[in-house]
């Protein structure tokens, strides 16, 4: 049986004409997770009562003809959303006792479309991370090379899809953490314009830059997701009111006439060169179907790793002090006093990546740094987000790689975290201006996987989206999966 | 910019963390390096610059102050770590 080739689409399809039932996919996913997922790691929990109790439920209204696009599909959660009754992580020995008291927004949603969530994916501690390396329940294997890392924060959710243990899954983006697991595993991921998706029972790490969004093998499928995510919520106070369009209307329109901007900040040193090439061969393709190419500058994109790494630490700061063992999740044995409490429970449930950045949080708003880190910061990010409203100006979208190289070993970058903070090079800018992007599989380099990133103007999704079905009608590289996991 | 051993322990001490004497160095020399990163950003001058707040200029929704939750104490504090007569319990504070 190749149900798990499927996509969400096609697997909607055969719920409808009854050619399987919503039980008997959960139970295909289930044991193809039981089967895989041991040399992967990318689940923290697997919630397979819960699941088969929701497909049941599926199975139902699909009889009874309530049938959504969604409903009777399994998919998976990254373990930074709360899920009522159930271990909700967030990849911490801080949350490893959490079980949410209720549903994040994004949860519940998939709930009321009648989706089936099969269980909670690894991810980077607090989703800060670009290699999964940082997590609790350790890290996550690439499944094209189990050697390498699948990229992160989103790294459980990236693996799972690329090798078909579940048929999609949610992530969240902070400076690149949907786009760059996506790229670094051949599979299809977005990230909304900031605000799009509602970011309440979704922990936070860094407030103005967290979205959510889907990671699917096509965009099609992510479109159906996106319909399910996106919308306004009173919960959120930064949700946007602005009516969701369906994202999946515009996918046929065809590409005549788009104007693709190339940054050439994008395309400078730093790349691999075989990605490069990768890259330009998806930009040809493009050509061909009628897309005309302009050459752009993001001139302050050189800033962008260095002013995320002062905005995302001083918000994660912030947020993370709730986490002082007194109402929730870890508490150190026997504290001597109020103090030791705080200070044992953060330094014992905290792995090193969060200490570094909580660290690095509180300085940049210390007394007297405010102005030179934080401020200046900010400052840094309008230049940067500026820059991206001129090209707009000149191009539907923009287009480059999504990640410098493809997926590097285990290991290699653990040790350096400036390193590993330049993975997220060509993704972080965007986070920073608020826009959305997508990292779609354009090739492989060195036999492993090559993301092509596509963003776009604000709310523009439907375009994107657009954007990179078209290639994918027209290429095959997002129908590629790792012959193990076959 | 460089950090010693001391602007490590006050910066811990900041963030209610405790780093063990021998963890030190390597944090002195992330940290160091991290900053050295951040400091990038001085190549570039931003004295017209306004900071920017929010990438959409969104403003704070504000709403009725009306009631909208109902008391869920009990249901929150069951995961707690410690709680006696719906008060979560530290060590003492006040003797």
């Amino acid at each position: 049986m190749s149900l798990h080739t499927n996509t969400l689409k096609q697997l909607s399809t055969e719920l409808k004409s009854k050619s399987v039932s919503s039980v008997e996919l959960t139970r295909h996913f289930l044991d193809r997770i039981e089967k895989f997922d041991g040399d992967l790691n990318s689940f923290v929990t697997v919630t397979k009562d819960h699941a088969l109790a929701q497909a049941k439920q599926a199975d139902e209204l699909i009889a009874k003809g309530k049938a959504g696009p969604l409903t009777g599909i399994p998919i998976s959660q990254k373990d930074i959303f709360c899920t009522e009754g159930i271990k909700t992580s967030c990849g911490s020995k801080m949350l490893d006792n959490f079980i949410s008291p209720y549903n994040a927004t994004v949860v519940e949603k998939f709930n009321q479309a009648g989706a089936v969530m099969l269980g909670k994916l690894n991810m980077d501690e607090f989703a800060m991370g670009s290699s999964n390396e940082t997590s609790f329940y350790g890290p996550v294997s690439n499944p094209w090379n189990t050697d390498c890392v699948p990229g992160g924060s989103s790294g459980g959710s990236a693996a799972s899809v690329a090798a078909r243990l579940t048929p999609a899954s949610t992530g969240t983006d902070t400076g690149g953490s949907i786009r760059q697991p996506a790229s670094l595993c051949g599979i299809t991921g977005l990230k909304p314009t900031y605000g799009r998706v509602s970011r309440y029972g979704m922990i936070a790490f860094a407030s103005s830059l967290d979205q959510a969004g889907p990671i699917t093998q096509t965009a099609e499928d992510a479109a159906l997701m996106l319909n399910a995510m996106a919308g306004f919520d009173a919960k959120d106070s930064t949700s946007v009111e602005k009516d969701v369009p369906d994202y999946t209307a515009d996918l046929a329109n065809n590409l005549k006439g788009l104007k693709i901007g190339l940054p050439k900040e994008y395309f400078g040193g730093g790349l691999d060169s075989d990605v490069g090439d990768v890259i330009n061969a998806a930009v040809d393709q493009y050509k061909k179907l009628g897309a005309e190419v302009v050459d752009i500058e993001l001139p302050n994109s050189g800033l962008s790793v260095p002013a995320y790494y002062v905005v995302a630490p001083a918000e994660c700061s912030s947020n993370l002090s709730r986490f002082d063992g007194v109402r929730f999740g870890y508490r150190c044995e026997d504290p001597v006093d109020l103090e030791d409490l705080y200070k044992r429970s953060r330094s014992e449930g905290f792995g090193p990546e969060v200490k570094r950045r909580i660290m690095i949080g509180a300085y940049a708003l210390s007394a007297g740094y405010y102005d030179a880190y934080y401020l200046k910061a900010q400052k840094v990010r309008h230049l940067i987000s500026d820059d991206f409203k001129k090209a707009f100006e000149k191009v539907d979208v923009i287009m480059g790689p999504t990640s410098p190289n493809v997926a590097f070993n285990k290991g290699e970058r653990s040790d350096d975290p400036i390193a590993m903070y330049l993975s997220d090079i060509y993704t972080i800018a965007t986070n920073l201006a608020g826009l959305p992007g997508m990292s779609v599989p354009a090739g492989f380099a060195n036999n492993m996987p090559v993301g092509l990133q596509i963003i776009g103007n604000y709310f523009g999704e439907s375009r994107l989206l657009n954007v990179a079905h078209q290639f994918q009608m027209n290429t095959d590289w997002h129908t590629l999966m790792p012959d193990v996991f076959k | 910019m460089s950090l010693g051993s001391e602007e490590i322990k006050k910066i811990a001490n900041l963030a209610r963390l405790q780093i063990e004497e021998s963890d030190i160095p390597g944090y002195a020399k992330n940290l160091s390096n991290i900053l050295d990163l951040v400091e990038q950003m001085d190549s570039v001058n931003t004295d017209e610059v306004t900071p920017m707040a929010h990438p959409l200029d969104a403003v704070q929704r504000l709403r009725a102050d009306e009631v909208t939750e109902q008391d869920q104490r009990e249901h929150f504090q069951q995961h707690a770590p410690k709680v006696e007569d719906g008060l979560y319990l530290v060590p003492k504070v006040i003797e």
